[in-house]
C-alpha cells in the first residue's frame, strides 16, 4: 500500500500543448481515487504519469515520500487495468496473469499459488487454460483486473476499464472492483469519463477539465457544494439547470429572470449582497424541482409556469424536459414514476429553495 | 488465364523429360519424342548442382533468417517506440526505395570489393540481409496491434527486447510468414547480384549456374529445363506450406486484442 502525492505535476508535448497544467491531489493510503472529467481533460495522461508511463515536464510525484518521476514502471510496484484489456493475446488466462511474475523471476510454486489465488477470487478457475479470444469482453477484464492482483502492487491503476462493456456487464463490474478494493484494501486510481461510475465508486473524487483541477472531494460533497459551475453541470444526471438572471433587492434579495422570481435563501442573503443589480447564474437540480400541486412540506420558491416539451419515462421515475417562460434554454425536472406528465401539459412548479445554487458570471465560482 | 500461366512451366517440364534436344526448336514433334531421366541425372551427376543448390540454401536461409529478424525488429521499433529523428529515418528509408535497385548495384559491388568479399559467402548475403520493404510491411502490421500491449508489457517488467520478442513476435506469426516467403522467394530466384558478385563456378548459385549452361552447352535445352523445373521445386513447396499462414495474415490483422 501507499500515499501518492502529486505536486504541481506538468505535462508538456513538443508542440507546446499542455495537457496537465499543475495539479495537486494527495491519496492517502488505501484511498479509491477516481479521476473524472470530459474527454481531453488530461484525467489518462495524468494517469499514465502516475504509472509512468508518460514523462512528467514539470512537479513532482511521490509514492510514501519517494520521488518517482524518473522511475520506471517496473520499479514503481503498480499495476495498471486497460480500457482494452491490453491481454497477451497468445498467451493462456493464466499465463497472461503469470508473465509479469515469471519476468521477476518468482519460484514457479510461489507463482503458481497467486494465479490460482487471483483467478479463484475473480471466478476464472475454469477458464484457466482459455485464449483471450476465446472469453467474451467482461471476462477478459477480469483476467487483466488478476493480471493486476497477482503482482500484489502498492497501487492499482484503472485507465477506463469498464468503457468496453455493455451497460449490465459495467454494472457489475464496477461493484466487483468496489468489492476487490474492500477486500484488499489497495491504493487505487481510477480513471472515467462516466460521473455516475465517479460517483458509485470513489471515495474521494477529482475532477478535472483541460489539464486543471476543479474540484476534490467526497462523492456528495461535490453533489452538494460544486465549487463551481463546471462541476455543478458534471455531477449529476440529469444535468444541473443553470438560469442566468439578476439580483434585486425588495424587503429581501431576489433572483429575477424572465417570469421568475426566486427569493434567496437566509444563508446567501449576505454573500449574495455584493451581487445586487449585478447579473448571476442560478443552478437547481432535476431533482429539487417539485409539483406545487403534490409537494406541501418543503420550502419551495414562488410559482413557476413551464411547459412540458418531451418526457422520458424510464420506469423508476421521470424526466420531464421543459422550457421556462419563452426562453430557448431545455430544463428538466424529474418526477416519480407515479406522476407522470403529458407533452404540451402546463404545470406550475416550484424549486427546493434550500437547494439552489449561484455562480459568478465571470468566474463561473460558486457563491457560498 | 491459367493456361497462359501453366502453358510455359507445363512446356518446360515436357522439355526437361524428353530425349530429343531439338524439341525446343521443333515443339511440334513433342508427339514423337521418347521420354527419359537423362538430362535430370546429367544436372546431379555431371554439373556442379549440389554445389551450387548448397550456395543458394546457405544464402537463402541466412538471408531469409536475418530479414524476418531485423524487419520485425525494425518494424517494432518504427511502430510502437519513440525516439528522436524517427520520422526522418523512416522517410529516408522510404525514400530509398524510389531508386530502382539496379542503379544500386554497382556502388554495391565496389563496397563489396573495398571489403574483399567478392566471391564468398558474405559477399553474397550481406547486401541482401535486410530490405526496406519488409520493413516497412512489419512496421504496418506492429501498426494494427495495440499500444497498449507495450504499456502493459512495460508494467510486467519487460525491456524493450523482451517485449519485442515476448509480446509482439509471437503474436506475429502471419507478417513473419510473410516476409520470410517474399525473402524467400526473392533470395532464392536472384540472378543480378550473384551473377555479379562472383566470378567462379563453385560461387554460383542456382539460377547463376543455370543460366551459365546456355553458354557452354548450347543447345541442350532439355537440360535446362531439368535444372529450372529441380530450382523451382522448393519455392512451390515452401508457398503451398505457407499458404494458409497468408490466408490468416489477411484474416487476422483487423482486430488483435
Amino acid at each position: 500500500m501507499a500515499t501518492i502525492e502529486i505536486k504541481n505535476l506538468q505535462k508538456t508535448y513538443p508542440n507546446n500543448h499542455y495537457a496537465i497544467k499543475g495539479i495537486d491531489v494527495s491519496i492517502q493510503e488505501g484511498e479509491f481515487v477516481v479521476l473524472v472529467g470530459p474527454s481531453g481533460c488530461g484525467k489518462s495522461t495524468l494517469l499514465r504519469m502516475i504509472a509512468g508511463l508518460e514523462d512528467i515536464s514539470g512537479g513532482d510525484l511521490f509514492f510514501n515520500d519517494k520521488l518517482m518521476n524518473s522511475v520506471h514502471p517496473k520499479d514503481r510496484n503498480i499495476a495498471m487495468v486497460f480500457q482494452n484489456y491490453a491481454l497477451y493475446p497468445h498467451m493462456t488466462v493464466y499465463d497472461n496473469m503469470a508473465f509479469g511474475l515469471k519476468l521477476k523471476k518468482m519460484p514457479k510454486a510461489e507463482i503458481y499459488q497467486r494465479v490460482t489465488d487471483a483467478a479463484k477470487t475473480l471466478g476464472l478457475t475454469e477458464y484457466i487454460d482459455r485464449l483471450p479470444k476465446e472469453m467474451s469482453g467482461g471476462q477478459r477484464q477480469r483476467v487483466a483486473i488478476g493480471r493486476a492482483i497477482v503482482r500484489q502492487p502498492d497501487v492499482f491503476l484503472f485507465d477506463e476499464p469498464l468503457s468496453n462493456l455493455d451497460a449490465k456487464l459495467r454494472v457489475q463490474m464496477r461493484t466487483e472492483i468496489k468489492r476487490l478494493h474492500r477486500k484488499l484494501r489497495n491504493t487505487m486510481v481510477y480513471v472515467t469519463h462516466d460521473q455516475i461510475e465517479a460517483m458509485a465508486m470513489g471515495d474521494k473524487i477529482v475532477i478535472l477539465k483541460d489539464g486543471v483541477v476543479h474540484q476534490i472531494d467526497s462523492p456528495i460533497n461535490l453533489f452538494r457544494h460544486p465549487q463551481n459551475k463546471f462541476v455543478a453541470g458534471f455531477i449529476g444526471s440529469p444535468a444541473m439547470n443553470f438560469v442566468s438572471g439578476e439580483i434585486v433587492k425588495e424587503e429581501g434579495l431576489y433572483f429575477v429572470t424572465q417570469g421568475m422570481k426566486i427569493s434567496i435563501p437566509p444563508p446567501l442573503q449576505v454573500s449574495m449582497e455584493k451581487y445586487l443589480g449585478k447579473s448571476v447564474d442560478m443552478g437547481f437540480r432535476p431533482e429539487y424541482v417539485y409539483d406545487k400541486g403534490l409537494e406541501k412540506e418543503r420550502r419551495l420558491s414562488t410559482d413557476v409556469e413551464i411547459e412540458i416539451l418531451v418526457v422520458e419515462n424510464v420506469g423508476s421515475e421521470t424526466y420531464n424536459h421543459f422550457r421556462l417562460n419563452g426562453m430557448d434554454t431545455i430544463y428538466s425536472y424529474r418526477s416519480s414514476s407515479s406522476n407522470v406528465h403529458i407533452p404540451g401539459e402546463k404545470l406550475t412548479v416550484g424549486i427546493d429553495l434550500e437547494r439552489l445554487h449561484f455562480f459568478d458570471v465571470e468566474t463561473e465560482k460558486s457563491i457560498l | 488465364m491459367a493456361m497462359v500461366y501453366l502453358g510455359p512451366f507445363i512446356f518446360s517440364v515436357i522439355v526437361s523429360f524428353s530425349d530429343n534436344k531439338n524439341l525446343i526448336n521443333q515443339p511440334g514433334q513433342i508427339v514423337n519424342s521418347g521420354w527419359t531421366l537423362r538430362n535430370y541425372i546429367y544436372i546431379w551427376k555431371d554439373l556442379p548442382f549440389a554445389t551450387w543448390l548448397f550456395n543458394s540454401v546457405v544464402i537463402t536461409a541466412c538471408q531469409t533468417v536475418t530479414n524476418v529478424f531485423f524487419s520485425a525488429l525494425a518494424g517494432f521499433t518504427f511502430a510502437k517506440l519513440e525516439f528522436r529523428g524517427k520520422n526522418l529515418i523512416f522517410g529516408a528509408m522510404l525514400a530509398s526505395l524510389m531508386i530502382p535497385g539496379i542503379i544500386l548495384i554497382i556502388p554495391k559491388f565496389l563496397i563489396i570489393n573495398e571489403f574483399r568479399m567478392i566471391n564468398s559467402y558474405p559477399g553474397l548475403i550481406l547486401p541482401g540481409m535486410i530490405t526496406v520493404v519488409n520493413i516497412f510491411l512489419m512496421k504496418q502490421f506492429f501498426e494494427t496491434m495495440p499500444k497498449d500491449l507495450v504499456q502493459a508489457a512495460l508494467i510486467d517488467g519487460c525491456n524493450y527486447f523482451q517485449m519485442f520478442w515476448k509480446v509482439f513476435i509471437p503474436n506475429s506469426k502471419p507478417a513473419l510468414a510473410a516476409v520470410a516467403i517474399y525473402t524467400f522467394q526473392g533470395t532464392w530466384n536472384e540472378f543480378m547480384w550473384p551473377l555479379i558478385a562472383t566470378n567462379t563456378s563453385e560461387m554460383f548459385t542456382l539460377p547463376v549456374g543455370m543460366a551459365s549452361l546456355r553458354y557452354e552447352l548450347l543447345t541442350d535445352w532439355p537440360a535446362i529445363m531439368a535444372g529450372t523445373i529441380l530450382v523451382s521445386i522448393p519455392t512451390l513447396i515452401i508457398f503451398i506450406i505457407f499458404q494458409r499462414y497468408f490466408v490468416q495474415g489477411v484474416a487476422s490483422t483487423g482486430g488483435k486484442e
